[in-house]
């Protein structure tokens, strides 16, 4: 008795002490008034900062569309870019082109998970020098990357959903430059190169762009030295790993037998089956851009399918009236053409602007990869440089003819209206810190790409024994062939 | 006996062998084979590249014939198989030594 007695006393004792020393606390953290409760509810469906109320707690409708997207850019690669590029080699060398997209889809995120995120995205190196080329080492091994929002990217996405949409654009980046030097590279030899490339290039300019302290991050960052504008990546994505597909193809010199034996794809169904998965992926990657389930996405939704359509139908055409034929590879051609070029102003242009872009998507490059390449005489395989070089320095230099603040509030207001964007938009003159943006990374990539191709091939080699080339890389490289008779 | 081979386009390869069975050959090997002739090949672009392709597809009928069911044979290929284009292809007939039978060991006219 005495016992029980002593014990439920103690009890009531604790219970006091305990609401005691939380009574301050509690009044801190009132419970949050209607009107809060309320405002945070809005903020859920205009995409803004939701307050005190509903802190830490990503958004199901936004975050659902961004898992949903970040799936859709993997699959770009896995097999969209895989079957596109492995459908245009010869059939000897299938395997390989699959085995070097699997073989950077691992590599890279490995790569990101150590240190890419957090070199691009985090903050850490804010004040310091460098803080303008690279984020920091706040995120590194994904420390502190939890379900909750980064709201220095977004309000409503959690941080980690945030982290994997962009390793799938770091995996697709270096994934593009395949398709130059196919059919002879050293599987070591890509995947040497990838590791570099992505410290060295990919790393610091996706900061630089979209990192919220880059220096080039004119959407973003009000204190950006340049300016300029990049929705989904056609400077960070489409300029990087096409130039510095030119560099490296022309490093590693012409395939064996290149202009006197047939090297024409070995299957046209393949090809087509990876650009409809490419096409269909894009709208995670364009979409999938703003980050949100919003109103910018929607148009960037648009404007994508309609510079898609445009400039495959157009490179289909000019086929059809100067050679007698609309070929599938012109279709295919031209529907990547054309969503590359939008890729940079997805979310920045209007309908108009997108059916503009389609056109000029549709003609350019095609001269690109049937005049100037016969003309100069680059063995660039699959046209990485031709479509994804020409594509992105084009989309980047038009997106600052066409962005408009009519489809997207950032371009009007917030860090625009600090660092001079939105009087650019407005007014003008946004090309020349497009033009800006275009030659630092033209620079960054073929300098950058040069002093590392000729270490690869100083250490490890570029090229496989003659003998290999000439059997395949499928059986000498991995050990398999792509069809078993 | 003779060996009719003939080279014929390889969508033409149903109506020929309708036509040999109504004959009642009872026997025939076809191959899928690749060549050319005054037909030439095609000219394939794919982007920037242009290739040459000098072999076409073309299929190869091969039949054993006693030497009275020859003619009407040959007349029966160069009737099914015959479009009026160029690369209909030919019909060779070559003399036979032997035939033989490998269940049976029969040799000549009775192993055909």
């Amino acid at each position: 008795m005495t016992l029980r007695f002593s014990f439920v006393r103690r009890t009531i004792w604790l219970c006091l002490v305990v609401v005691l020393c939380s009574l301050p606390v509690l009044a801190e953290q009132a419970a949050p008034s209607m009107d809060q409760r309320v405002a945070a509810l809005e903020a859920y469906v205009t995409n803004t900062d939701p307050g005190k109320s509903l802190t830490g707690v990503p958004g199901p409708g936004h975050n659902g569309w961004m898992m949903t997207s970040s799936a859709l850019v993997l699959f770009m690669t896995l097999p969209g870019l895989a079957l596109f590029y492995g459908g245009l080699v010869r059939r000897k060398n299938v395997l390989s082109v699959l085995a070097q997209c699997l073989g950077i889809a691992g590599l890279v995120t490995i790569l990101w998970w150590a240190v890419g995120y957090s070199l691009v995205f985090g903050q850490s190196f804010k004040g310091s020098g460098i803080g303008r080329f690279l984020g920091g080492t706040e995120f590194m091994f994904l420390r502190g990357v939890t379900s909750a929002p980064n709201t220095d990217y977004a309000f409503w996405v959690s941080q980690n959903v945030f982290a994997m949409y962009q390793l799938m654009f770091a995996i697709i980046t270096p994934a593009l430059i395949v398709g130059a030097i196919a059919e002879r590279m050293k599987f070591s030899a890509v995947l040497w190169f990838v590791t570099l490339w992505m410290l060295v290039v990919y790393f610091p300019l996706a900061h630089m762009i979209w990192g919220a302290t880059g220096m080039m991050n004119g959407a973003a960052n009000a204190g950006a030295a340049i300016t300029a504008i990049d929705f989904a990546g056609g400077t960070v994505v489409h300029m990087s790993s096409g130039w510095s597909a030119l560099i490296l193809c022309l490093i590693i010199g012409p395939r064996i037998g290149f202009g006197r034996e047939k090297m024409a794809p070995h299957s046209m169904v393949l090809c087509m089956v990876g650009t409809g998965m490419l096409w269909v992926g894009w709208y995670g990657f364009n979409a999938g851009s703003a980050v949100a389930a919003d109103g910018i996405a929607a148009n960037a939704f648009m404007t994508t399918t309609l510079a898609a359509a445009v400039a495959s139908f157009t490179w289909g055409m000019i086929e059809r009236v100067f050679r007698g034929h609309a070929s599938i590879l012109g279709f295919c051609s031209g529907a990547v053409a054309g969503l590359v070029v939008i890729t940079p102003a997805a979310g920045f242009v209007s309908s108009t602007g997108a059916v503009i872009l389609g056109l000029i998507a549709g003609s350019v490059p095609y001269l690109f990869v049937t005049s100037v390449k016969a003309k100069f005489g680059y063995d660039d395989a699959l046209d990485t440089f031709g479509v994804h070089a020409v594509g992105g320095t084009m989309g980047a230099f038009l997106t600052g003819l066409f962005a408009t603040g009519a489809v997207n509030s950032n371009l009007a207001g917030g860090a625009a209206l600090k660092n001079g964007l939105a009087k650019l938009v407005t007014e003008g003159g946004l090309w020349h810190e497009q033009l800006k943006a275009i030659i630092l990374t033209l620079f960054l990539a073929i300098a950058a790409t040069f002093v590392l191709a000729h270490l690869v091939k100083m250490v490890v080699g570029l090229r496989p024994a003659p003998e290999i080339e000439r059997q395949g890389l499928d059986l000498m490289e991995h050990g398999e062939e792509g069809y078993i008779e | 006996m003779k060996l009719v081979v003939a080279i014929i386009k390889p969508f033409k390869l149903e109506e020929v062998k309708e036509a040999l069975a109504g004959l009642g050959i009872e026997g025939m090997t076809v191959t899928e084979v690749k060549g050319f002739g005054r037909q030439k090949g095609h000219t394939e672009i794919y982007r920037g590249s242009e290739y040459t392709v000098d072999f076409l597809p073309k299929v190869k009928i091969e039949i054993a014939l006693g030497d009275e069911l020859v003619a009407r044979t040959v007349e029966a290929i160069v009737k099914s198989a015959k479009t009026g284009k160029i690369g209909d292809g030919k019909v060779f007939i070559v003399p036979l030594e032997d035939v033989v039978r490998i269940r049976t060991d029969e040799h000549g006219d009775a192993a055909i």
